[in-house]
């Protein structure tokens, strides 16, 4: 039986397996995915970003309690960052989660980033497919501590969380642009500290600022103590209320070609990329056109020029 | 691009409250290029187990400083075979007797480690014995 198979019938050994397959890039995975990605589109995929030791993985681990009272079954990919020097990485978003670990219901996968920008791995919406396709009603995507720029979740999940901590103070002016536009929820967790209302008000102050479309969705702030389960039932709320939403506007529609035209793209850019690459590797024609760059002997421009005028069809 | 990584559990059963050790070993296998997933603290066979099949890791390794090797070695391994993965290998250190490591090695621990191993001797023992999956 294949792999995508043995998913579907919700075997979970199989499912780790594929991904990491899926995390490793051998070519099997892809005709596994293939025939997992008709059973997509179903669940319902939340993501949880924010700077470093703002408590994501303990607000995830609070989330994965309330949806499982709810009675869905939960999985969740937990992204942590690849050293660059060593490509090793410790992936340790489980601790405060694993408590879950003997529940069937639930399933987590650790990744590292493996030299990916934009918070997430390179493997993670091919994960979320696996995901998916075998049924598991939410997933919860905790991406890597992230700064300003690492927005790539808002393309993979359907409801952003954006966590932060009081006491960023004038920070959050700094940080406006990024991710602080991305959330289609704030959260200001650890907030039994003080300056936790400071930090609310600083971030609506901001959020006044945009104007969102007509009908469109005013992201909400929200205080949690994750810790001791302070906020999370309002904030599921607001989670439901925001899933609501995209159903009943229309945007899940929009939301879900953006995500496949990305997807589509970045694929093909890959897969072209790779061929081409891998072609020119061979009998060292491409060390040649390098050295040749570097002598200014040739100029970047037309050796890519003359690179795809042989292995693709001529542009326009 | 086809280059798999290696991927190692590193876990701490039962009831003792010290990690330093495990954290120094996950440390260690990170800067060997390892791709290491910790537990934390104070985890039942029966998570380490389920933590092992889902992370579809090479190897599991435990770091028992309680006195309780002899029980939980055996019931990981136990668990493992009974979930249909009892070709995963185990391995772990801590405050482990040397009368009790043959018997370990017997219920099918693959490697023992005492306190005073270096890190450089546990990364190339894992170089030479755990090999990622096909």
């Amino acid at each position: 039986m294949s792999l995508a198979e043995r998913i579907l019938n919700g075997e979970i050994r199989a499912a780790a397996r594929l991904m990491r397959d899926i995390d490793d890039g051998i070519p099997s995975a892809v005709p596994e995915l293939k025939r997992l990605y008709p059973h997509t589109g179903r669940a319902f995929i939340i993501g949880v970003t924010g700077p470093p030791g703002a408590g994501k993985s303990t607000l995830t681990d609070k989330l994965i309690e309330a949806y499982r009272s709810r009675g869905s079954r939960v999985a969740v990919v937990a992204i942590d960052p690849t050293s660059p020097f060593s490509g090793g990485a410790i992936l340790g978003d489980r601790i405060r989660m694993n408590r879950h670990a003997t529940d069937e219901g639930v399933f987590i996968r650790s990744l590292g980033t493996r030299g990916h920008l934009g918070g997430l791995s390179r493997s993670t919406n091919d994960i979320v497919t696996v995901f998916d396709a075998m049924g598991w009603d939410v997933v919860i995507v905790e991406t890597v501590g992230v700064g300003q720029d690492e927005v790539d979740i808002v393309r993979t999940a359907h409801t952003s969380l954006v966590v932060m901590v009081p006491g960023l103070g004038d920070d959050i002016q700094a940080i406006k642009a990024g991710i602080l536009e991305i959330g289609d929820l704030f959260v200001v967790n650890k907030a039994d500290r003080p300056d936790a209302d400071r930090a609310v008000r600083d971030l609506e102050m901001m959020l006044e600022m945009n104007h969102p479309e007509e009908g469109g969705w005013w992201p909400p702030v929200l205080k949690t103590v994750a810790q001791k389960n302070e906020g999370i039932a309002e904030l599921v709320e607001r989670i439901e209320a925001h899933r609501d939403h995209l159903r009943v506007s229309g945007r899940l529609t929009r939301f879900e070609e953006n995500k496949s035209a990305l997807r589509f793209e970045e694929l093909l850019r890959d897969r072209l990329f790779r061929q081409v690459h891998e072609r020119i590797s061979e009998g060292g024609r491409l060390a040649r056109t390098i050295r040749a760059i570097a002598r200014r002997e040739l100029d970047p421009y037309s050796a890519v020029e003359e690179v795809l005028s042989e292995h693709v069809h001529r542009e326009g | 691009m086809t280059e798999r990584k290696l991927r190692l559990l590193v876990a701490k059963p039962g009831l003792d409250g010290h990690d330093r050790g495990a954290k120094i070993v996950a440390r260690a296998f990170r800067d060997a290029g390892f791709e290491v997933i910790y537990t934390g603290l104070r985890q039942t066979p029966e998570q380490i187990v389920n933590t092992a099949i889902q992370e579809d890791v090479d190897a599991v390794s435990l770091s028992i400083l309680s006195g309780a090797h002899n029980t939980l070695f055996p019931r990981v391994i136990e668990l493992l075979r009974a979930k249909g993965a009892g070709e995963m290998p185990v391995f772990g250190g801590g405050i482990i007797p040397e009368d009790d490591i043959p018997g370990l090695k017997a219920a099918g621990v693959k490697e023992i480690f005492t306190p005073g191993t270096s890190t450089e001797a546990i990364n190339a023992w894992v170089k030479e014995n755990i090999r990622p999956r096909a």
